[in-house]
Parts: C-alpha cells; sequence; structure tokens
C-alpha cells in the first residue's frame, strides 16, 4: 500500500502506473480472448475471428494471448493478493448486499482496500485463470495427447469453456460497476486517483488507514 | 453416381441452413470391407498414397506385421494386424484396413467450429476442406476413431476422403480398385449392407465362425465404410475397432445443452446489469466533505446532487 497517498490536490491516488499498467494488459488481452474464443464457441459469432484478422489467425494467436493474461494475471497475484484475503467485514458486506444493490451504501460496512465483492472477482479470475491455462494448454495440443489419454481432451473441451463462461460473468459486472454504475471508478484505474469522497465512501477502511500514514509521516 | 451426389448435406461451423440439402432422392455410398478375405498385402495402401499423391511414410518394427502405429496426416489408409491367439490356442492373423469410416454422425463435424471446413455429402462422404480448416483440432476430439490426424507442416487437418473426386467421377475408391482378393467392395449402402450380411451369414453357416457379422455401428448412426468381421462380437480386437463408437459424450454435452446453458447466461447477464441500472442508475460520485444533513435521514446515496462533484 505504499505506493498510495493522499495527493497535493486534494485527491487520493488509489492505483500506482505499475498497477494500472498491470490491470490493462490483463484487460486488453482477455477482451481479445473473450473476443477470439466467442468467435469459436458458436457458428453465430464466428464473424468475430473473420473481422480480427481471420479464423486461422484467432486460432493460432488466442493461445498466445492467453499466455499475456496469465502473466498479468501473475503480476495481479503478486500486486493484490495480499489485500485480498476475506474478512469479518466482508461477510457483511455479503449480508448487506441487497443494500449495496439498491445503491444503499450507508447501510453497507465499510471496506479496506478492496470490498468483498472485488475479492470475488479477484480470486474467480485467478482460480479461472489456471483452469483456462491448463485446459487452454491441451486445446492448443491436441494432436500431442495420446490417443489413450483421450479423455484429458473431453475434460479440457467441457473446462475451458465453462471456466471461461465463469469468468465473463465476472466481467460483464465488473465492466458494469466500473463503467456505468460506479461512477469515479473508471478514473481510478485510467488516472490513478479518486475523490476523498469516493474513498470515504466505498473504501472508508482504507482511506483512514492513509490518512494515519500520512499522519505518521509528518 | 453423378455430380448430384456431391450435394452438401451437412456443414461443420455454420450458422443457418444448408442450401440444396434434401431437395434429391438421397444416394448413399458405402464401403465394404471384408476382414475374412484380406491377405494383408497393403496394395489399398499404395494406392491411397498414389491416387491422393502422398508420399511413403517411414515404417517402424515392432516384432509384427505393423508397419506403423496408426494412420497420419499423409498416410490416410493403414493395415491394422493382430495375432490373437484363439481359445482352443490356435493363432489367428486379424487384418482390417484402417480410414475414415464416414459416419452418418460425424463427431468431428460436430465438434469443428469453421465455417464449411467439413461437409458431409448427401452420399455420406464426410470431406475435410482444408482452405476453410482453421487448424484448431477439434475434430481430433470429436472423432471416435482416432482418424483426423493435425499436419504440423501445414497446420490444417487431414484424413481419406473416401476418394470424392473420383466417386463424382462415376469411379470406385482407388483402394477398392487396387485390392487383390476383392476384400473390397463399392456401392450404394443398402446394397453394400445386404452383401455383407450374406457373407456373414455364409461365415456363420459353413465356415464355422459363428460370431461372424457385419460392423455398422448403431451408436454414429451406422457408417458409409462398413467392416465384415469373423468375431463380430469383439471388435475391439481387429486393432482397437470400438465396441460401441458413438460421439464423445463430452463433445455432445460441450456443443448443445453447455452451448444453450452459456447463451442464456451471457444474455441473462448483459440484461441483468442493464435492468439494474435502469432500476437503480448509477452511485454518483459523492462530494468530497460530506456534511450530514441536519434532523433528517442519513442522506442517500445515488440520488443526484449537482455540487457532489469534485
Ligand atoms: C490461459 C490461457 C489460454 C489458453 C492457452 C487458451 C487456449 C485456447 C485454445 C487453444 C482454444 C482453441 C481454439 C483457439 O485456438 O482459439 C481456445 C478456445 C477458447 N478459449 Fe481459450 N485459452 C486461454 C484463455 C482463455 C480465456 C481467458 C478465455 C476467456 C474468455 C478463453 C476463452 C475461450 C473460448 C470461449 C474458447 C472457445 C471454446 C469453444 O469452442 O467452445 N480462453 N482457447
Ligand atoms: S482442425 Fe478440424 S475441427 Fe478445426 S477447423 Fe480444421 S477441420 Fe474443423
Amino acid at each position: 500500500m505504499s505506493a498510495t497517498a493522499i495527493l497535493a490536490n486534494g485527491r487520493v491516488l488509489r492505483y500506482s502506473f505499475h498497477e494500472r499498467l498491470v490491470h490493462w494488459l490483463a484487460g486488453f488481452s482477455y477482451v481479445y480472448l473473450l473476443l477470439t474464443g466467442l468467435a469459436f464457441w458458436s457458428p453465430w459469432l464466428f464473424w468475430i475471428a473473420v473481422v480480427l484478422g481471420g479464423p486461422t489467425a484467432s486460432r493460432e494467436l488466442h493461445p498466445w494471448v492467453g499466455l499475456i493474461f496469465v502473466f498479468a494475471t501473475l503480476l495481479m497475484y503478486r500486486m493484490w493478493s495480499r489485500q485480498m484475503h476475506e474478512t469479518e467485514s466482508d461477510k457483511e458486506f455479503w449480508r448487506a448486499l441487497g443494500h449495496y444493490v439498491r445503491n444503499e451504501d450507508e447501510l453497507v460496512p465499510s471496506a479496506d482496500r478492496f470490498n468483498a465483492g472485488q475479492k470475488l472477482l479477484f480470486w474467480g479470475f485467478l482460480w479461472c485463470g489456471i483452469l483456462l491455462l491448463l485446459s487452454g494448454l491441451i486445446l492448443w495440443f491436441p494432436h500431442l495427447i495420446p490417443w489413450s489419454l483421450r479423455y484429458l481432451r473431453y475434460i479440457a473441451v467441457i473446462v475451458h469453456p465453462a471456466a471461461a463462461l465463469l469468468t465473463i460473468g465476472l466481467f460483464i459486472i465488473h465492466v458494469y460497476m466500473g463503467t456505468a454504475m460506479e461512477r469515479g471508478a473508471f478514473g481510478s484505474v485510467i488516472r490513478g486517483d479518486v475523490s476523498t469522497g469516493w474513498a470515504k465512501r466505498y473504501h472508508r477502511v482504507w482511506y483512514e488507514h492513509l490518512l494515519r500514514d500520512a499522519a505518521a509521516r509528518k | 453416381m453423378s455430380q448430384a451426389t456431391l450435394e452438401i448435406r451437412a456443414i461443420s461451423g455454420h450458422s443457418g441452413s444448408v442450401p440444396g440439402a434434401g431437395v434429391r432422392r438421397e444416394f448413399d455410398v458405402c464401403k465394404l470391407i471384408d476382414t475374412t478375405t484380406c491377405i494383408g498385402c497393403k496394395a489399398c495402401e499404395v494406392a491411397c498414397l498414389e491416387w491422393n499423391g502422398l508420399s511413403f511414410s517411414e515404417t517402424v518394427f515392432n516384432n509384427s506385421y505393423q508397419t506403423m502405429p496408426e494412420t497420419q496426416w499423409n498416410y490416410w489408409n493403414l493395415i491394422k494386424f493382430n495375432e490373437h491367439e484363439r481359445e482352443d490356442g490356435t493363432l489367428q492373423l486379424l487384418m482390417r484396413k484402417d480410414q475414415c469410416m464416414h459416419c452418418e454422425e460425424p463427431g468431428c463435424l460436430i465438434a469443428c467450429p469453421a465455417d464449411g471446413a467439413i461437409v458431409q455429402y448427401v452420399n455420406g462422404i464426410v470431406d475435410f476442406q482444408q482452405d476453410h480448416c482453421i487448424g484448431c483440432g477439434y475434430c481430433v476430439t470429436g472423432c471416435p476413431f482416432n482418424i483426423p490426424k493435425f499436419s504440423p507442416t501445414a497446420r490444417k487437418v487431414f484424413k481419406c476422403t473416401l476418394c470424392v473426386d473420383r466417386v463424382t467421377q462415376g469411379l470406385e475408391p482407388a483402394c477398392i480398385k487396387a485390392c487383390p482378393t476383392g476384400c473390397l467392395h463399392f456401392g450404394t449402402k443398402p446394397d453394400m449392407k445386404a452383401l455383407a450380411e450374406t457373407r456373414a451369414k455364409q461365415l456363420r453357416e459353413y465356415s464355422g465362425f459363428e460370431n461372424a457379422g457385419v460392423y455398422d455401428p448403431p451408436g454414429v448412426k451406422g457408417t458409409h465404410v462398413i467392416y465384415v468381421l469373423h468375431d463380430a462380437s469383439n471388435p475391439e480386437l481387429y486393432g482397437g475397432l470400438p465396441k460401441d463408437p458413438h460421439v464423445p459424450w463430452a463433445v455432445s454435452f460441450w456443443k448443445k445443452p453447455l452451448k444453450w446453458i452459456g447463451n442464456i447466461a451471457m444474455i441473462g447477464g448483459l440484461l441483468g446489469v442493464f435492468a439494474h441500472y435502469l432500476r437503480f442508475g448509477p452511485k454518483i460520485e459523492p462530494a468530497d466533505e460530506e456534511t450530514p444533513r441536519q434532523g433528517g435521514a442519513a442522506p442517500r446515496t445515488g440520488t443526484r446532487d449537482p455540487g457532489g462533484r469534485p
């Protein structure tokens, strides 16, 4: 958390340059994987692969971009895993989920740097990423699997799309909240800072921590 | 067999209808392989390479007549040998010509995501169109007979075409033409089925093969390559011919229920967040210094507050 601080202009630095860079490395690689993956998922979406440089190119590049995505996910793990452990207040958050959904944020327990939903997103993407990597490797080289081990291919064709679907569910909510729903959140991952009001309302525990840190440093 | 038999019945990875399917009388072709009269001379293998312009592949020695373990991307037709010791201690040399079975329900075509990379003609031939193939290898997973093979050089998949180019011109496949014993036959499916049944009956009644029978597996709705076996109750003996082949259940599940569950979930998710926005709207960015309102209820977030933006 050393990189986050109260800025001179009164705003709060939420994500460092490194964090934003890793986020968008994961973001762009994921969107490419999603689009090319969907192209092979359904004949009705095959045109996506045509638009993205041809189906053969999409087939060749999808697994390579998958490796980039896994790399970005591992960087995220290194950056954030310590801040993603479940706490007591996360359990309260889930109990108060209805209030959160109805935008009654004053009835939702205040969160540390990440709230329970963000933690779910993080762990969901991490575990699904591992499943996608393992099944993706089999889908990458199906012809190298001997006939006697063919059940590995059968597992992979189920696990890969199933894990992808789980991430798509998380992704839809993540993008919706980050852009349309929670005003101010998108700027935090683009420019890096948020207003103090935003920090107090959604991540009060984190914000108070920052204030204490700043006071101690004086 | 004229051009009309090249009418397409099914297309891989295709959205929408199949042009021309079912407008004409169907005319199923079939290859019949009588394993009981095969002598393992491999003339069919050579004819296959010759006609299709493929170079000969290196052979391996594994203490039997088996020249290579399985068909390859550029070797579509292989005799599988098995020295089978019978219960009475006598030896039986089983030989089976292995190649694409041209299933009525082809697992490769069902699995393939590329529009037009695999087509099934009305006459039953399942043919790969390499110019549309993207080399994903889904067909390798879909096939219950281990037939489609990936070419690392072409980065596409190849297999037996049932000599579709010859059949279109009214010729029989090259392997049939080359067979010196007459154990290979080619004709319509009903004719070949009748011939096979006659031969199996002959084997049961006059040659002492009580279990002789015809291999035309119903699990894939029948095949356009059928076998006469001395022991139809044990096809596995013939170089691993599967007893009850069908499109792998994982592939069926992946291509039908999973697709539907996934599509409904994805569309539901998009509609869900959209409905949420309509009902509850955004969480408006709060003011920097919140001053709690006197007396009243706690300030509702999400209510529009023009002074709230920094
Ligand atoms: C982690 C590394 C990954 C690897 C190595 C990988 C590899 C593959 C391969 C080889 C295929 C077969 C077709 C093709 O090559 O395009 C495939 C299909 C697919 N991938 Fe990935 N992938 C990875 C990550 C992802 C991610 C993160 C998503 C998220 C949306 C995804 C979604 C899909 C989908 C939807 C399909 C099509 C499945 C189907 O046909 O039903 N993949 N993947
Ligand atoms: S590799 Fe097989 S499944 Fe994939 S596009 Fe080519 S023919 Fe279709």
